[in-house]
């Protein structure tokens, strides 16, 4: 039995035993508080896949996140697409955003990067602010079924697909940490121009590398407005998704494809029990406190912690 | 839309008086960004912190706000001190500032922000000194002492910082650090004090900047967030380092998106900011003003 066996068994196994477990919990407080781990476990590995292992910056996890939530809206009012289309076409306007932005900034040193998708989330949120057809700052609304067999309620079925996608997102990371384009891209992370030297085709992995990340944080956003019924520019843009998608892969470790899954379901686990008991400020305090924290002491995250102890 | 004149004029010079603003913000980041190759993203987040200090100080003692920001320069200067201790101890000597410090500066920044919205709330703050409402008129052209005082304060801040770069001691041995650090070891100064200093002093302007933003408009916790594309863009533009590239880059920018806004409406002046970004570096990435790489 090889690895890859074994890591699709294992997931397919985990996540059969988590949707039997919350059948049996039958409340379905337990999807939405699943879902919102998931989200991030999806957004975590996206990030990791530019930021961990070609150790460029993506600062716009929020910008992508909408766009993708916004093209999900948009194809549903304008074709009338459901989520399972909205998601691929929230896969290919976060994708194609990501190439373009990596394409304008990429032949430049690392941080121009980091600085043009830390701009991109405002401009895009200026555009949804200002364009009355996805409401404007108004909002918008998504109306749907209230129960889809064979799923036991919609909330089911939205976890499910969330499941679905975290654990295609981890098996995408892992295939990219142990494909040609992984090593090429580690290559760039540890010294670019001696990657560039050896004939590693530097730019063409950056920006495969940025349209996949870009794509799979639309992907975590299609869902959102399915999820939430109702999506404001506020909402969608949130800093939360920002300071999360990096803090979440930096404290599990980065540029391991566990390390994500790690830090997604340590945080976010944390954030929705604190939402019950502290306020939604104070816990979004904490985590970029433990950003800083964990960059400062322990920059291998988590994982690294434990290798080096091993 | 009727193209009219006066109101064109009137977009270029309130332009160039929101441009003194840009490049009070940007100056900072000039010597952090330019000179020391410090990515610090916090900058504009800092620069609404020395915003809020403004409004808290200045309604306690009663001051005028640049008064106030020029008071409370030297505690962002301690405050910068602080911040590059622990930036140069755990990134900077490692050699891990390319992602790590990064995040550090991004953890800053969004430190910062929460912070503020947890210490004042996410509501408007602002502070109207006694010439706010005075407008002069010189023919057809507005001139807004809330824009033109500070303008001119900025302007003031960014001629002293020149003179005491190129005149002073220290100022050089700043401008010999951005060039090559290892040569200022052979002549016995420490590259690292030196850069301290130099960071220092860009948090002092950042919270300078600050006073002159509350005088310009009301500030929220988030109103650093529209900054951090104009601060870069103009900084990219002027050449990184250079002062003068700075200050015709954000009067240049101001222009742009104010006449933008006088035209088009103000919700679209973010997106102004990000194009040009995107089109510096895309095809000027040395800057406007900079030599070429």
């Amino acid at each position: 039995m090889n690895a890859n066996f074994r890591f699709w068994l294992g997931a397919a196994g985990l996540g059969l035993a988590l949707v039997a477990g919350l059948r049996l919990l039958g409340n379905d407080y337990g999807y939405f508080a699943g879902y919102f781990v998931l989200q991030y476990v999806v957004l975590a590995g996206a990030w990791n896949i530019l930021g961990g292992y070609a150790g460029y910056v993506n600062f716009g996890a929020a910008g992508f996140m909408a766009a993708g939530a916004y093209s999900a809206i948009v194809v549903r009012q304008w074709l009338g697409w459901d989520l399972i289309p909205g998601i691929f076409a929230a896969a290919a306007v976060a994708g194609l955003l990501g190439l373009g932005t990596g394409y304008l900034t990429l032949r430049l040193k690392g941080v121009y990067f980091s600085i043009a998708t830390l701009c991109l989330a405002v401009v895009l949120q200026t555009l949804v602010v200002n364009w009355d057809y996805v409401g404007g700052s108004r909002g918008a609304y998504i109306i749907h079924a209230r129960d889809i067999p064979p799923f036991n309620s919609y909330s089911e079925m939205l976890f499910i697909v969330m499941l679905v996608l975290a654990i295609g997102t981890t098996g995408i990371g892992r295939a990219v940490e142990m494909s040609r384009l992984g090593r090429g891209l580690q290559a760039i992370r540890d010294n670019e121009r001696a990657a560039e030297a050896v004939g590693v085709p530097t730019l063409r992995l950056k920006l495969v590398a940025t349209t996949l990340c870009g794509a799979l944080m639309g992907v975590a956003g299609a869902p959102l407005p399915y999820y939430s019924g109702y999506l404001n520019p506020e909402a969608a843009f949130s800093l939360a998704y920002a300071v999360n998608a990096i803090a979440m892969p930096l404290i599990g470790g980065a540029g391991t494809w566990a390390g994500p899954v790690i830090g997604a379901v340590l945080l976010a686990s944390l954030q929705q029990a604190a939402t019950v008991t502290i306020s939604s400020a104070l816990n979004l305090w904490i985590v970029g406190w433990m950003l800083v924290v964990f960059v400062a002491v322990a920059p291998r995250g988590i994982l690294g912690w434990f290798r080096r102890r091993g | 839309m009727e193209f009219d004149l006066s109101l064109l004029l009137n977009g270029i010079v309130s332009g160039l008086l929101l441009g003194g603003l840009y490049a009070a913000a940007a100056s900072g980041l000039a010597v952090s960004f330019g000179m020391l190759d410090i990515v610090n993203i916090a900058h504009p987040a800092l620069m609404v912190t020395g915003a809020f200090t403004v409004v808290v100080l200045g309604t306690w003692l009663g001051l005028d706000p640049l008064v106030v920001a020029v008071l409370q320069a030297p505690l962002f200067y301690v405050f910068g001190i602080g911040i590059y201790n622990a930036y140069h101890h755990f990134f900077e000597k490692r050699g891990d500032e390319a992602l790590q410090g990064l995040a550090f500066f991004f953890g800053v920044m969004f430190i910062i922000e929460v912070g503020l919205v947890m210490a004042f709330g996410p509501e408007q703050r602002f502070l109207d000194p006694s010439y706010a409402y005075t407008t002069w008129r010189i023919g057809e052209i507005d001139l807004p002492l809330r824009m033109l005082v500070p303008g001119l304060f900025a302007m003031a801040c960014i001629g002293g910082l020149f003179v005491y770069l190129h005149r002073s001691f220290t100022g050089l041995a700043i401008a010999a650090v951005a060039q090559d650090a290892e040569a200022l070891r052979l002549m016995a100064i420490d590259p690292v004090r030196i850069k301290r200093l130099a960071f220092g002093i860009s948090i002092a302007l950042a919270s300078m900047a600050g006073g002159a933003l509350v005088v310009v408009q009301p500030v929220e916790p988030s109103s650093g967030q529209v900054f951090i594309g104009r601060v870069f863009a103009i900084c990219i533009m002027g050449g990184m380092a250079s002062l003068p590239g700075c200050i015709m880059a954000a009067l240049l920018f101001g222009v742009v998106e104010n006449v933008t806004a006088t035209f088009f409406g103000p919700s679209w002046s973010p997106a102004v900011a990000f194009g040009w970004l995107l089109l510096v570096l895309a095809f000027r990435p040395q800057g406007l003003f900079g030599k070429a790489a």
